[in-house]
């Protein structure tokens, strides 16, 4: 079919992930949407799926694709890419995602475009357009040599739409035998996060490296918490093990998107705007009025954070009543 | 225990890396290059695995001749050896074309270990040691933030979304390095002097039996059709911060009805 769009269903901390689910709102209005859905997975994740525009479910929830590692998935999905030839398959730019369309490319030899933003389908084929280079660039790219167009698509790319599809599920068998059990997942250790989470905030606070220490963040911790936001960082903070990795936005940390985005100290480099420029309203505070980030900023203060930042609190909580 | 290291010499990060609109590459000629800041990491654990397990660190690198002074890094940092495959047939080389080359050179060598960097800092692709893996038909073991060796198995803690998970295969894997594996060592003069009489080893595709249609701009399934700029952000207001900056904020919170 030539506007057969598929979808791999990403499960993580025992949900559906949201780029799943934006993936396959968009799967569904460019063509036909269907999904992959391997390893267990929550009861509802099924409807879930159906419920954002998956015509058919193609699901095995053997715990093989849980406890290990890529090549079962692989064996199982190039089975299936070959038996139905869909045209374009999408996976998250994710840990998972990028392992198995690493495998898979090489294997169907049909390479694969990543960090893809968006894409059509075009004469057959798939035109993506790829923010390049820390997003300085929007280029636009395509596969050729036939076979299914393997794309990874950056989370927050679409918006996640309910487009209600009725259930429809074929059970696949699992991918069986000792080769494929090679890389074994022992145990997963899940460190404790606390208070909103970034993904879906709509407030965020972010501190670079003009914070200057692990203990200045909490500061940007209270201005979150009176704005019912969470806290993210860039890579100079985090390499300087202020905060955990699971704060880094940007390019090889987390895409956010929220309403309210406050840059603390942050210069404003390409890695780190490509994980937060489209987020609704960017206010920025640097001491340097050069500073990159106020070009992509609503509303700019040039001065010290542990003025500005403070004063901010006390007024916000002043206005608050508090 | 023989690794081999695949790392990328990139345009030094304090370059702008622009793309030619004539060739839709990046334009790498003429720059000044560095050993990727990722590729030096991936380095520094063959180094560290080698210390306390014995044996030899090859690096491989697909680039131009200005590839060399970063693989002269790497050899000073304390590397064995090198390969560079420099040919212009690979360049315009997509990432499974990039992938076979390094698979060919790596079958070259004994190996028991190879080590990539999750993603290079300019292309980022991050796909190119899982096609390797396949293409030399062993286990790809990825997102490695620290790495322990028994014997011939490897045990990673692999970074996942909400924290890490413990990973563990036999050897051979392509195991992959996240950014903050380690902190690498800066090369001594001793190492830079000894790396000048290290081997660095030049292939072309075709020794490496490459077809001219397998690599390259030839080879490559992803083309670029078109290379353009973002649409620019309107920048908004700024103001300097004369004692009433966060009112300010504040008040602009404010008419956006946030607080
Ligand atoms: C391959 C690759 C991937 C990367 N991925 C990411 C990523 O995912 N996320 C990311 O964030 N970065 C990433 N980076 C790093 C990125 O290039 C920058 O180095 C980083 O974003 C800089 O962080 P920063 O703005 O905190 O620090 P800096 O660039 O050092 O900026 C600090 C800012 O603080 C200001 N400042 C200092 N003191 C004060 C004060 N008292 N009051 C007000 N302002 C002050 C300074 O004027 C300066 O502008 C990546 C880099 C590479 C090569
Ligand atoms: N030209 C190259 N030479 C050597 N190694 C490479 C090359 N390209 C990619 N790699 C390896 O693959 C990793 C991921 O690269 P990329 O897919 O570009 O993000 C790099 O960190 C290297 O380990």
């Amino acid at each position: 079919m030539a506007d057969l769009i598929w979808v791999y269903a990403e499960v993580v901390d025992e949900k559906i992930t949201p780029t799943t689910l934006e993936m396959l709102s968009k799967a569904s209005e460019a063509g036909t949407a269907e999904a992959v859905l391997l390893g267990p997975a929550p009861d509802d994740a099924a409807a879930t799926l159906a419920n954002h525009g998956a015509a058919k479910i193609y699901r095995s929830a053997d715990p093989i694709y849980r406890d290990y590692l890529t090549l079962p998935a692989v064996e199982t999905i190039a089975g299936l890419i070959q038996k139905h030839n869909p045209a374009v398959m999408l996976f998250a730019s994710s840990y998972g995602g990028r392992d198995l369309v690493a495998a898979l490319s090489a294997r169907l030899d049909c390479g694969a475009i990543t960090d893809v933003g968006d894409f059509v389908l075009k004469d057959g084929s798939v035109e993506a357009t790829i923010p390049a280079l820390g997003a300085s660039y929007q280029n636009t790219s395509t596969l050729i040599g036939g076979g299914t167009r393997l794309l990874l698509v950056r989370p927050k790319s679409f918006e996640p739409k309910a487009n209600e599809k009725p259930l429809s599920v074929e059970e696949v068998p699992a991918a069986a035998g000792e080769a494929l059990r090679k890389v074994h997942v022992k145990e997963r250790v899940t460190v404790k996060r606390e208070g909103p989470q970034l993904e879906g905030a709509k407030t965020i606070v972010s501190g670079g490296r003009g914070l200057k220490g692990e203990e200045n963040f909490a500061m940007l911790k209270e201005l979150a918490d009176l704005l019912g936001g969470a806290v993210g960082a860039t890579r100079a903070a985090v390499d300087a093990g202020w905060v955990p990795y699971a704060m880094q936005i940007g390019q090889t940390g987390k895409t956010v998107k929220p309403d309210i985005y406050i840059a603390c100290a942050i210069s404003g480099a390409v890695q780190h705007l490509s994980g937060m420029k489209t987020s609704k309203t960017i206010i920025s505070i640097n001491k340097d009025a050069e500073a990159p980030m106020f070009q992509f900023s609503d509303f700019g203060v040039v001065g010290d954070v542990f003025k500005v930042v403070p004063q901010l609190i006390e007024e916000i909580k002043k206005r608050k009543g508090k | 225990m023989n690794i081999v290291v695949c790392g990328k010499v990139i345009p030094a990060s304090s370059v702008t890396i622009e793309i030619d609109p004539a060739t839709k590459r990046m334009a790498r000629k003429g720059v000044t290059h560095e050993l990727d800041p990722a590729a030096a990491s991936a380095v520094e654990e063959g180094l560290r695995l080698t210390e306390k397990h014995g044996g030899t660190v090859t690096l491989v690198t697909m680039g131009i001749s200005d590839a060399t002074i970063g693989i002269r890094n790497a050899l000073a940092m304390g590397a064995t050896s090198a390969v560079h495959v420099l040919d212009d047939a690979v360049a315009g080389s997509d990432t499974l074309g990039t992938a076979k080359v390094l698979a060919a050179a790596i079958k070259k060598l004994p190996f028991d270990l190879v080590i990539c960097a999750t993603e290079s800092s300019d292309s980022y692709s991050g796909i190119v040691p899982g096609q390797v893996a396949h293409l030399l038909g062993i286990p790809p073991v990825t997102f490695a933030r620290e790495i322990t060796l028994d014997g011939n198995r490897i045990t990673i803690k692999r970074q996942s979304e909400g924290g890490y998970d413990v990973v563990e295969a036999a050897l051979p894997v392509v195991v992959t390095t996240t950014s903050g594996i380690n902190e690498p060592r800066y090369p001594q003069l001793k190492g830079i002097m000894a790396a000048k009489k290290k081997e660095i080893k030049i292939y072309t595709a075709a020794e490496l039996g490459l077809s001219a249609d397998q690599v390259g701009e030839a080879g490559a399934k992803e083309k670029v059709l078109t290379v353009g700029r973002p649409p620019k952000r309107q920048a908004g207001k700024v103001v300097v911060d004369e004692g009433e900056g966060g009112k300010q904020i504040a008040d602009f919170l404010a008419e956006l009805k946030i607080i």
